[in-house]
Parts: structure tokens; C-alpha cells; sequence
């Protein structure tokens, strides 16, 4: 029973991804990569990581995605002109490096010890919070700080130049 | 009970095209959302992992990950507007000056 | 054993002249460029005979060795070669009669080459000369005696291109040294085949810096403890054969005796010096000092008898034919030589030293008198522009005259001596299988008598009958012209003007003198090796027994030592074959007095004139295959294709890799990460790999 629920979930996610690179134009992109995360989310959801799924939806699905819907919307970027590529040799690339990865991780995954079976112990909001503010509270003001210089860093690069200079 | 390669089956899978989405597209923003696309792969990794080992560290780097990846995508993002500005064209191919 | 402090200087006085005089001598009087020459080798003779009379001789006659070690020269492992001398019998004959030849060339010289060109550059290569040959001499092992042996060669070279103007001097020079180094090679083999087996290549057991050094004789004799008596035997006769090949270079045996002829491109000193009295004698002392290999390996002295032989009577057959003085000299001298092994090969090694002993003095005499008739008539060198000397040279002819009896074996003179021991030794040998003693006697027979025929015919063309170099003479003019046919009678006419204005003159005192003293040596040097045989034991055989310590007995075909059986059982058979080579050395005199006296200009076959075309043969053969061979392949092909273009191709190589290389810099980012992700697929297949294992 699970099983096939991760099937389907695992099928909509690949299916989802790779019309993400499948599609020319960049907001059916966008939004099949927001399918994409939904779906990673409802696999978290079977991983009893409920926490983890909770932010994946608020924060990459979101605030990520609608950030890039708003940029594609901002430059008005359209379907990719038939412009000369001159490096097609890459689209033909693609098969073979892929096939390659893919055997390289498979041939790794297929020889992992059984693990224990998800507890569901560890995936709360309380559990992941107690350790946020004990053990990894560092981590978690830098990476406010972080924010704080994206931020900056944003609006500085996309400031308009008409001022001034 | 799902096995947990399964679980790593798919990411690798969400990986791989990931990564080949990188070069085969043209358009900077879709090689942006390809390498989010990587960045979630690997997040599924180290859920399954936390959550099969009963290690909560995974589920803390999945939390600090998405948090860099959003001020990446926010800095990436306006380094792209900016680009756009001066040459009105997002094609990575155009930019290709950086070379002996 | 004991040491002494005399070998030193007796070898680096003659390098000191050489130095001084190559350095400073060029703006200097010939006068004190000779002084400074002779006295150097003048020195080294006194030296010589006070080392030898005076220490030798009291030492008891088995310990007669005398050493000097200078410095330790290369040790490395096994291997020793020390930079060090010895004199022992064997060492002093030669010593002696070296230097005391030497001195007098080098006073004769002094008048000959008066006025040349280069007089300084001269005598510096003599002097070298004479260190060169000293250090073979008196080394002490193989080693050293390969750098005397060598620097011989060189000095040899030196002094044949000595008018290096002339293109006919330069290639004799060339050749001379390059037909040295075939033999060289087999010499060197050898060595290295002794050094292999023995471990050692010293002559002499000695003690150096505590380290006691076996002589690779005794080594040698040795294997034949441990091994197959056969396999021995065989790598005896290896060794033998190798080292002969050396001698046969150095000596001019069959077949590399076409350098000597040609070497009379050189001054004449050096021809009695080198061609005639030392360097080329160095194949038989060689021969000589290794006599403990010989004597053990009956195929090797077999084939060292054959070969002298052989060449004694070809070389004698050739020299009748030969109107140049010198080449009729010149191939007396590998005649002469090809007794001297044909000796050892029978087991007489003191016979054979005591000819090479006799013949330096007698050769030397003859060289130096046909130098002192080329200065008096000129620079004429041909036999058939001269005639009647005897009244304008008498010194020279009555010098000249001892000579010419010592060589044809006219009894009580040096050479008779000499020949006659050797003759009889071949004759009475006992290692040598059983009918080639007496066949290889015939030979030397035979060529005893055309050594006193061709030496009769140079002695009456020179010095009796009509003045051939008067062209007013009717008979002379006709006869030369008659004699050569027309194509050459330009050439004769030139010379016969030429020769008009010539009036043949007696040489300076400073050559005449020389030629007394060898002339006496020639005639009473063999006094001190008269054979007992003949004696009956009255008068002892000093030189034999001299010489007795220092050479290996040989061992008999059935394998007993054949010490003085013979002496005893056939002193009659030896008196016969005496009586017998002194009829055949006088009658071969009579023979070519009366043949030669009324036909100066008989026409020798052309076989033997042209030398059975041995030089147009081997070019032939080698000379003309390596030329092309050097041209078609190893030039056009192996040069230019192989070589420059492995040069080239790497270059090319180079560019055609920076050309590809260069395809990688595109600027396509994404190319760039296409790149990335085929090496990171390359880690991680290499970690997967160390996975698997």
C-alpha cells in the first residue's frame, strides 16, 4: 500500500522534473518544477519528515517559485528564439552522461544495508526545534545573517541605474 | 515498507536530470530552476537518511539547505536582471567572453 | 720482486721532450730542437742500461722483476688496472734495444729532416712515440699495455700525415690507424674474454696497498684445475686467437698488412723508427708476454705459424717487384714479421725475440740508409732513377752493405743467426701437427731466399751499374723509357731533366754516424743468441737463457713438455738445416747479383707489382659496400627520415596537441559545465572501482 503510493508520488515527481527541462518555454518550466516540489513534499509527508514538507511547500514552493514566476514575468521572457546553437553536441551528450550517472549512483544504492524502519519520532516541529536552538543554534543565526546579506546584495544588484550616474 | 533505495533511486533520477538540464538549456533562468531542481534532489537524500537512521542532523541541513538556496535564488535572480538590462537577451550562449 | 725508481723516468723523459717541444718549439733552432730530442731518448737509454745491467742482471735468474707502482688508476669492483711498470727479461730486451735503436733515429733524423717544415712538430710526435712505446713495454697489465698499444697508433698516425699537405700522406695516415683499430678490436676482446674468465688482467702477481693482485696467468693456468680440460682449451684458444687478431693489426700480417706499404708516405726516420724497429714488433712482444696462453692452446699457435708464414712469403714475393726504395723496405719489414711469429707458432718465443732483437738493427740500418741515399739524390725514391751510388755514397754503401748481409743470412752475421734458429725451430716443432713443420719450413726457405734475392736486386739497383738518373746516358734514357712504355714517358722525361742537374752526395756526419753504429750491431748483434745446437754447448746461448724465465715453455702435440729433448737428439739434423740456410742466404746473393746486374729494369710480373691487387680488392670487398651503404641507408634514409623526423614529429607533436587542446578554451559556459560533470563522472567511476575491490 505504501508502495504504491510512493510510486505514484515518485512518478509525478520524475514525470514533473523532466518536463521542467523538456519544455521551452521557461514558465512551463517553473511551473512544472512547482509540481515538481509539491510532490517532494508529499514524499517527505511518507517519510515522516512532517516538518521538513511543511517548510518545502511555504518556503520553496512558495516564495521561491513565485520569485522566479516573477522574474520570468519581469523580463518577458518568451519562448527561446531559434537561435543557431552552436554547441547541439551537448543535446546529444545529455543521454550518455545521464545513462552514466544514473548506473554510477545505482550501482552504489543497490549495495546499502536495509535500515531501520522510519520512526516518525525525529520529524516533528517540537523535535527539529529543540535541536535548532540547542545543539545547532550557530548555524541558525548565521543563516539569518545570511538572509540578511542576500537581501542587501539583491537590491543592490537590481537597482536601477537612472540615478545619479 | 518502502526500501530505502527506493527513495534514493529517485533522487538520483531527480538529480540526473537535473544536471543535464544544466547544459542542455539556454535560457539562464531554466538552468536556474534546473540547479533547484539538483538542490532538491539532494534534500530528498538526506531526508531519507535522517529519517532511516534516526538522525535528526539530516532534517536540520534540509532546513539550513533551503534556506540558502532561497538566498541564492534571490542574489541569482537580480544577477540575471542585471545582465538582462545590458544585453537583452538571457542566452547564455551570448555570453561567451570568458575565454582565452 | 723488488721495486725500483728508474722506470719512471725512463718512461716520462721522451712526454717531457714532447711537451716542451710541442709547446715552445715552434720558434726555436733546430739545433736545439734536436739536442732538446735527443737527449730526452738519450737519457731513457742510459737509464735503460743502467736499470738493466746494474739491477737485473744480480738479481738470481727467477726472480729477475723489477716493479714500479705510480698510482692505483681505475678499481672498481673486481676490475683493477693499475697505473704501474715492471721489468722482467722479456721487458728489458725490448727495452733496450728500443731505446738504443731510437737514440740513433732520432740523431739521424736530425739531418734528415733539416729544413722541413714543422721540424719542432716532428720530433714532439718522436718523442711521444717513444712514451707511448715505453708504456707498452714495461706495463704491467693488460690495461696499460692497451693505452701503450693504442697511443702508438696514434703517434703512428701522426707521423705518417706528417706532410699533411699531400693528400697521399693523409689517407695513408687514415688507414694506417683505421685497419690498427680492426685489429685493436679483437685485441680488446680478448682482454675482455681474459678478464672474464680470470678476473684479473695483471701480467705479474703483486701486492698493492695490502691487496695482493694474481697475474692472469696464473689465474688461467688455474681453470684448468676445476673444468673440462676441453672447454678450457677452447676458450685458451679464444683468447689466443683474439689477441692475435691485435697483433695481426699492429705487426701487418696477412690480412691487414696494407697499411705498412702505404705508411711510406711518412719521413723515412719514422718508417725505420716505427715501421721497422718498434711499433710493429709490439705484435710479437705481445704474442710473447702471453706466451702462457699460447703454449696451451696448440689450434692458436697452429694458426699464429700459419698466418706468418703465409705472410713471409707473399710479403717476400711482393718486394721483388717493387721499384720504390722504401715499399721494397716496407714489405720486407711484414716479411721479416711473418718470421717472427711464425716462430712463436712453433714454439720458439726466444727465437722469435731474438729476431725481432736482430732485424731492429739491421731494418733500422737499411731504412736509415735508404733515407740517407733519398736526402743524397734529392728526394728520388724510385729504384730505377738511381745506379752506380757507390762512389758518390761509400759510407752509406758499406753501412748499407752490412745490413744487406745480415738480412739474407749470411753466416756470422746477425740475421743469420736469427733466421737459422728460427728455420730450424719450425723445422723441429713439436706443437705445431705433423706435417706443417716441415711444410711451413719450406716456406720460410723459400722466402729466405727471395729475402736475399730482392735485398740483392735493391743493393745493385741502388748502388752498382750505369747512373740511370743521367738523362745524356743513351742507354739510361732508352732503357727507362723502353722499360715503362709510352703512356709514362712524360713523367720519366720531367724527372730525367730534373735529374740532370743532380750529383748524389754523401750525408751529413750527423746521419753517417747512425748508420756505423747500427751497421755494427747488425753485424755482431747476434753473437750473444747463437743457437747451441750448432756449438755443441761451447758457447752459450745468452739471450735464450736470458730470456728463459720470462716465456712459457711449449707443450708438445702429445702433450709432454718438449724441454731440450731435441737439443740433444738432433744436433746433427740442426747443424744440416744451418749449413742448408746459409747455402740458400749466400746462393740467393749470387742468384740476384748475377740476374739483376745486367737487368736493372727487369719487368716484374704484374701480379706482384700491383700486389695482387690486395688494396683494389678490399675496396672492393669493403670499402665500396660501407660507402654505400653509409650514403643509400644511413644517410638518405636512417638521417634524414628516421632522425630528423623523430626531431621534427615531436614538434609536430607538440602543435597537433596545443591544437586540440586549444578546443577546450571555448567560452560556452555551458560547455564548461558539460565538462565538469564528464570529470566528476571519471571520480566517481574511479572511486566505484576501489569500491568494487
Amino acid at each position: 500500500m505504501e508502495k504504491a503510493l510512493f510510486l505514484i508520488l515518485a512518478a509525478v515527481c520524475a514525470v514533473a522534473a523532466l518536463n521542467v527541462v523538456l519544455q521551452r518555454n521557461p514558465l512551463y518550466s517553473a511551473l512544472s518544477l512547482i509540481a515538481t516540489l509539491c510532490s517532494l513534499a508529499a514524499i517527505f509527508i511518507t517519510l515522516q519528515a512532517q516538518f521538513i514538507a511543511a517548510i518545502q511547500v511555504v518556503v520553496y514552493a512558495g516564495a521561491i517559485m513565485v520569485l522566479f514566476v516573477f522574474v520570468i514575468m519581469l523580463l518577458n521572457v518568451t519562448t527561446a528564439e531559434r537561435t543557431i546553437d552552436r554547441h547541439r553536441y551537448l543535446k546529444f551528450l545529455a543521454i550518455p552522461f545521464a545513462g552514466l550517472l544514473i548506473t554510477e549512483v545505482f550501482y552504489v544504492i543497490t549495495r546499502f544495508p536495509q535500515a531501520q524502519m522510519p520512526t516518525g519520532a525525529i520529524g516533528t516541529t517540537e523535535s527539529i526545534g529543540v535541536y535548532l536552538f540547542n545543539q545547532y543554534l550557530l548555524p541558525f543565526e548565521v543563516t539569518s545573517i545570511l538572509i540578511l546579506m542576500a537581501m542587501v546584495g539583491a537590491m543592490v544588484l537590481a537597482r536601477r541605474e537612472e540615478k545619479g550616474k | 515498507m518502502v526500501p530505502i533505495s527506493w527513495y534514493l533511486a529517485l533522487s538520483a533520477i531527480l538529480f540526473t536530470i537535473g544536471v543535464v538540464g544544466v547544459f542542455v538549456k539556454q535560457n539562464a533562468i531554466s538552468i536556474f530552476m534546473c540547479i533547484e531542481l539538483m538542490l532538491n534532489a539532494v534534500n530528498l537524500t538526506l531526508v531519507t537518511f535522517s529519517s532511516f537512521f534516526n538522525e535528526v542532523s539530516g532534517q536540520l541541513f534540509v532546513f539550513i539547505v533551503m534556506t540558502v538556496a532561497a538566498a541564492e535564488a534571490a542574489v541569482g535572480l537580480a544577477i540575471i536582471i542585471s545582465i538582462f538590462r545590458n544585453r537583452e537577451s538571457i542566452n547564455v550562449d551570448e555570453a561567451n567572453i570568458l575565454k582565452l | 720482486m723488488m721495486k725500483t725508481e728508474l722506470l719512471a723516468p725512463i718512461i716520462f723523459m721522451p712526454l717531457i721532450g714532447a711537451a716542451i717541444l710541442g709547446i715552445w718549439g715552434k720558434h726555436w733552432s733546430e739545433k736545439l730542437i734536436g739536442a732538446i730530442a735527443c737527449s730526452t731518448v738519450g737519457i731513457s737509454t742510459v737509464l735503460s742500461f743502467y736499470l738493466v745491467f746494474a739491477k737485473l742482471l744480480v738479481l738470481p735468474a727467477d726472480g729477475r722483476l723489477l716493479t714500479q707502482h705510480l698510482f692505483t688508476w681505475i678499481k672498481a669492483g673486481s676490475f683493477r688496472a693499475d697505473f704501474a711498470f715492471m721489468v722482467d727479461p722479456l721487458s728489458a730486451v725490448m727495452l733496450l734495444f728500443v731505446t738504443f735503436v731510437a737514440f740513433w733515429i732520432h740523431v739521424f733524423a736530425t739531418g734528415y729532416m733539416h729544413g722541413e717544415d714543422g721540424y719542432y712538430r716532428f720530433f714532439a710526435y718522436l718523442n711521444l712515440f717513444m712514451f707511448m712505446m715505453l708504456t707498452l713495454i714495461l706495463a704491467d697489465n693488460f690495461l696499460l699495455m692497451f693505452v701503450g698499444w693504442e697511443g702508438v697508433g696514434l703517434c703512428s698516425y701522426l707521423l705518417i700525415g706528417y706532410y699533411f699537405l699531400k693528400d697521399s700522406a693523409n689517407d695513408a695516415a687514415k688507414k694506417a690507424f683505421i685497419v690498427n683499430r680492426i685489429g685493436d678490436a679483437g685485441f680488446v676482446l680478448g682482454v675482455m674474454l681474459i678478464f672474464l674468465h680470470a678476473g684479473t688482467i695483471s701480467f705479474i702477481d703483486k701486492t698493492v696497498d695490502g691487496a695482493s693482485v694474481d697475474s692472469s696467468f696464473a689465474r688461467l693456468g688455474k681453470l684448468f684445475l676445476n673444468a673440462d680440460p676441453l672447454w678450457v682449451v677452447g676458450t685458451m684458444t679464444a683468447i689466443a686467437l683474439l689477441l692475435f687478431v691485435g697483433a695481426i693489426g699492429k705487426s701487418a700480417q696477412i690480412p691487414l698488412f696494407v697499411w705498412l706499404p702505404d705508411a711510406m708516405a711518412g719521413p723515412t726516420p719514422v718508417s725505420a723508427l716505427i715501421h721497422a724497429a718498434t711499433m710493429v714488433t709490439a705484435g710479437v712482444y705481445m704474442v710473447a708476454r702471453c706466451s702462457p696462453i699460447y703454449t696451451k692452446s696448440p689450434t692458436a699457435m697452429f694458426v699464429v705459424a700459419v698466418v706468418g708464414g703465409a705472410t713471409a712469403l707473399l710479403a717476400a714475393t711482393i718486394a721483388i717487384a717493387q721499384w720504390d726504395i722504401k715499399k721494397v723496405l716496407a714489405y720486407s719489414t711484414v716479411s721479416q714479421l711473418g718470421y717472427m711469429f711464425l716462430a712463436c707458432g712453433a714454439g720458439g718465443f726466444s727465437a722469435g725475440i731474438f729476431h725481432v732483437f736482430t732485424h731492429s738493427f739491421f731494418k733500422a740500418l737499411l731504412f736509415l740508409g735508404a733515407g740517407s741515399i733519398i736526402i743524397g739524390m734529392h728526394h728520388e725514391q724510385d729504384l730505377r732513377f738511381m745506379g752506380g751510388l757507390k762512389k758518390y755514397m761509400p759510407k752509406t754503401f758499406w753501412t748499407v752493405a752490412m745490413g744487406w748481409l745480415a738480412i739474407s743470412g749470411v753466416p756470422l752475421f746477425s740475421g743469420f743467426f736469427s733466421k737459422d734458429d728460427i728455420l730450424y725451430r719450425t723445422f723441429s716443432s713439436s706443437s705445431l701437427p705433423s706435417p706443417w713443420g716441415a711444410v711451413l719450413w719450406v716456406a720460410g726457405v723459400a722466402t729466405a731466399g727471395l729475402t736475399a734475392i730482392y735485398m740483392t736486386r735493391l743493393v745493385v739497383l741502388a748502388f752498382f751499374g750505369d747512373e740511370r738518373y743521367r738523362p745524356h746516358h743513351e742507354e739510361g734514357a732508352h732503357e727507362v723509357k723502353a722499360a715503362h712504355g709510352h703512356e709514362e714517358s712524360e713523367a720519366t722525361e720531367d724527372r730525367a731533366a730534373y735529374a740532370h742537374r743532380l750529383i748524389p752526395r754523401e750525408s751529413p756526419a750527423n746521419m753517417w754516424i747512425p748508420l756505423v753504429v747500427l751497421a755494427v750491431l747488425s753485424v755482431a748483434g747476434g753473437w750473444i743468441g747463437i743457437s747451441e745446437g750448432l756449438t755443441g754447448g761451447r758457447i752459450p746461448n745468452a739471450f735464450e737463457h736470458f730470456l728463459e724465465p720470462a716465456i712459457a715453455k711449449p707443450v708438445a702435440i702429445s702433450g709432454e713438455l718438449t724441454v731440450s729433448a731435441e737439443h740433444a737428439e738432433s744436433h746433427t739434423l740442426e747443424l744440416a738445416l744451418t749449413g742448408l740456410s746459409a747455402i740458400i742466404g749466400i746462393g740467393g746473393i749470387l742468384i740476384g747479383w748475377s740476374w739483376f746486374k745486367g737487368r736493372p729494369l727487369w719487368q716484374p710480373p704484374s701480379l706482384l707489382e700491383n700486389k695482387y691487387w690486395v688494396d683494389e680488392v678490399y675496396n672492393r670487398l669493403f670499402v665500396e659496400p660501407i660507402k654505400s651503404i653509409s650514403t643509400e641507408f644511413f644517410w638518405k634514409v636512417f638521417d634524414v627520415k628516421i632522425i630528423d623526423g623523430a626531431v621534427n614529429g615531436a614538434a609536430w607533436l607538440v602543435s597537433g596537441m596545443g591544437d586540440v587542446l586549444r578546443l577546450i578554451q571555448v567560452g560556452f559556459t555551458r560547455v564548461y559545465a558539460a565538462l565538469i560533470l564528464a570529470g566528476a563522472l571519471v571520480v566517481i567511476g574511479y572511486f566505484l572501482i576501489g569500491l568494487n575491490r
